[in-house]
């Protein structure tokens, strides 16, 4: 008989997840699982509705990014109504704000609910583990972060109409172009909203993780590493590109394993395993097969796959991080953080870009060609990679529809991100400690912040461990 | 010429040609009384209930009133928003009005009316209405699950020949909102346009152009329900 150890329920925000340690005679792990036990039920429920509603509907599969969901479904719909390309407009404003989604969203994981990990450690108390504390400690940062994610919720707002579930892109096109007023907004506007500076605030984010790394370099290489397959969308010729691309995968050494896949062709490459245990799927590569066909997705399995990123700013930090990951994939979770800066910055350069664009003030919104009855939208949310495939009947109602998001494709590297910090912290203990469970925790958020698990917006942790012994008995638990 | 009579709206002094509708001559006075079912020159309908004032002390319906000498009308009080906020809250449980995904969100006169009257979340437990989409019809669709069954599309919105493209069909609970296909199929861009501007929900929708207006330039994202009405606030202001 084994033990069994359960973090549990880890209720808030996006999704319940919780996670059991089963240990073994000798109170040595001897596996962990990390469950999703929510269901959400949205492929189930968009059916029958209109296609037209799709994009602002799914969106509320989240609250921290809604736009994501919001142009994926889009970019289905625009292959249901014809659209083979967008004008010009529509396509840069959608770009615009997927920019900035990824810069608000990376702005929250990183500032709000990853610094304290860094800062403080998986040993600091729990009155110390939130933005709050860092705030106290490094004012700056705090603020700094506080208003780049302020500005990617606006720029959100000048082209969804809203920072949360606004209704922007439409299929084929966009709703709004961008006036005058609001590009000088961000060009010219006072010190918090202008991009230049959003820019230096990035570099400085970079400069503090970097200078951290060198001080901390065991926690940052070693926690929760493990080699990975990665995948990601690139363009054809291997650039970083969040918002368009085609498929590419490659194993922990940097060797392809695909490339230059079409999204809409990802079902052909891609398979998905159900385990008895979780709500939530295993994808992996159908060439590598189940066991070990699984993949990274986020900002380093993006930062690993592209051959160089677009904005020269960002290009030389990707020089850097290669550099130091000796050209090879990066496969340390934590280098996750890294590699978020990293895009924060590449977003902000190409926010800076675009809104210099005239483009932008464009009228021509929407393209409308033979309607079909398949679209399939693939883009790069924040976390990674993000599939949105749907069918649509004669009367224009949504008949099928198929989502994998992000954490989805994460699933198996946040068990495997999990079943080290387990190991690391928790072997041959009988008794629950903070540190154990936050450093659960810092591996799981090194991936998503979605997970209730992984947020400790202010240091209150709906962590709840039990501790059983080989009988299923209950010998310790702890909450807080 | 038809005799004009006197009598009080909210205190001040109004006067009328005697027989039209409380409804009306309130609005031209610049008093909005709320209203889902009521359209000038139509036959008041009297169905949604949410135009109830005071007359003499007794709550009525202002659409089914006519003015008559003396009246004595209220048409706010906590009496009577108290009042219309339950309507309003009985039709929000009876649908299945989900907003944030409907594309008449911002120029919905329920939702408006829902704001102006600082519905937070339902007090009646909802119906969870499961009700068809009709939406055989090419450029034309029914989300029924949002029919409030004020009738304005029945009423205001025909055929070429004069026969009704909208229809109740069955009783009771049962009763939902219907077209004839036929002849909704032979409708125009514009006759659609028009039902789906009449329509004070989101249940008649003109196909695939959900979503075009951006938020910001919705008609309630710039003036809430009832703005252009109430006049006589701005004077007492003054
Ligand atoms: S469809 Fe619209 S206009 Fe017609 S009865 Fe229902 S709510 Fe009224």
């Amino acid at each position: 008989m084994t033990k069994k150890i359960t973090i549990d329920p880890v209720t808030r925000v996006e999704g319940h997840g919780k996670v059991t340690i089963h240990l073994d005679e000798n109170n040595k792990i001897k596996e962990s699982r990390f469950h999703i036990v929510e269901f959400r039920g949205f492929e189930r429920f968009v059916k029958g509705r209109p296609y037209w509603e799709i994009p602002v509907l799914v969106q509320r599969l989240c609250g921290i990014c809604p736009v994501s969901h919001h142009l994926a479904a889009a970019k289905a719909m625009d292959m249901i109504v014809g659209a083979n390309s967008l004008t010009p407009t529509a396509d840069k404003m959608r770009r615009l704000m997927h920019y900035g989604q990824i810069l608000q969203s990376h702005a929250l994981h990183f500032f709000y609910l990853a610094s304290p990990d860094l800062l403080f450690g998986y040993e600091a108390n729990v009155e110390k583990r939130n933005v709050v504390a860092v705030a106290m400690e490094n004012k700056e940062l705090a603020l700094q972060g506080i208003n780049m994610r302020k500005f990617g919720q606006e720029i959100i707002k000048i082209t969804a109409g809203k920072k949360i579930h606004g209704t922007g892109a439409i299929p084929g096109g966009i709703n709004k172009n961008l006036t005058t007023e609001e590009r000088d907004f961000f060009l010219k506007g006072e010190e918090n909203m202008n991009v230049e500076q959003i820019i230096k605030w990035a570099r400085g984010a970079l400069d503090f993780f970097k200078n951290y790394h060198s001080k901390h370099k065991k926690f940052i290489d070693d926690f929760a590493y493990f080699p990975s397959n990665h995948l990601s969308l690139v363009t054809e010729d291997g650039a970083f590109d969040p918002y368009h691309g085609v498929l590419r995968a490659v194993d922990s050494e940097g060797n392809i394993i695909f490339d230059k896949v079409d999204s809409t062709d990802y079902y052909k490459y891609m398979g998905e395993q159900v385990k008895n245990w979780s709500y939530m799927k295993f994808p992996f590569i159908l060439s590598i097969g189940k066991e070990t066909g699984w993949y990274r997705v986020g900002p380093l399995a993006r930062i690993n796959t592209c051959d160089f990123m677009p904005s020269p700013l960002a290009q030389k930090e990707l020089e850097e991080f290669r550099s130091y990951n000796d050209s090879k994939p990066s496969n340390s979770s934590m280098h996750m953080h890294w590699a978020r800066l990293i895009e924060i910055l590449h977003c902000a350069e190409m926010v800076q870009k675009l809104l210099n664009d005239k483009d932008l003030e464009g009228t021509d919104l929407v393209k409308k060609g033979n309607k079909q009855e398949e679209g399939i939208g693939l883009l790069e949310a924040p976390r990674g990679t993000l599939f949105h495939h749907y069918k649509v009947n004669e009367n224009d109602l949504i008949s099928m529809a198929n989502l994998i998001v992000a954490t989805t494709n994460n699933n198996e590297p946040m068990n495997k991100a999990v079943n080290y910090a387990a190991k690391e912290l928790m072997n041959k203990q009988k008794e629950i400690t903070e540190e154990m469970m936050n450093g659960v925790e810092v591996a799981i958020r090194a991936y998503d912040p979605c997970l209730s698990c992984a947020t400790h917006a202010l240091g209150q942790m709906p962590l709840k461990i039990s501790l059983y012994d080989s009988n299923n008995k209950l010998i310790n638990q702890k909450i807080t | 010429m038809s005799k004009k009579v006197k009598f009080t709206i909210d205190g001040n002094e109004i006067s009328a040609e005697e027989g039209k509708n409380l409804l009306d001559v309130a609005c031209e006075n610049g008093y909005y009384i709320p209203a889902l079912c009521h359209m000038k020159g139509h036959k008041p309908a009297g169905s949604c209930r949410l135009c109830n004032v005071k007359v003499n002390g007794r709550i009525m319906t202002a659409c089914t009133t006519l003015v008559s000498e003396g009246m004595e009308v209220i048409t706010e009080d906590e009496e009577l928003a108290e009042l219309r906020k339950t309507i309003l809250e009985a039709m929000f449980v009876d649908g299945n009005h989900f907003c944030p995904a409907c594309e008449k969100s911002g120029v919905c006169d329920l939702q408006a009316l829902a704001y102006k009257h600082k519905i937070m979340s339902p007090k009646f437990k909802y119906e969870f209405s499961n009700k068809k989409v009709e939406a055989e019809v090419p450029k034309i669709m029914l989300e029924k699950n949002r029919c409030i069954l004020c009738k304005k599309c029945i009423r205001a919105i025909k055929s070429k020949d004069g026969k009704n493209i909208f229809g109740f069909k069955a009783r009771g609970k049962k009763l939902e909102i219907t077209m004839d296909e036929e002849l909704a199929a032979q409708m125009t861009d514009e006759d659609i346009q028009r039902a789906m501007d009449i329509c004070p929900v989101g249940t008649i929708i003109k196909k695939e152009k959900g979503f075009k207006i951006p938020i910001g330039k919705r008609k309630y994202d710039k003036k809430p329900i009832g703005d252009n009405v109430e006049k006589h606030k701005e004077k007492e202001k003054d």
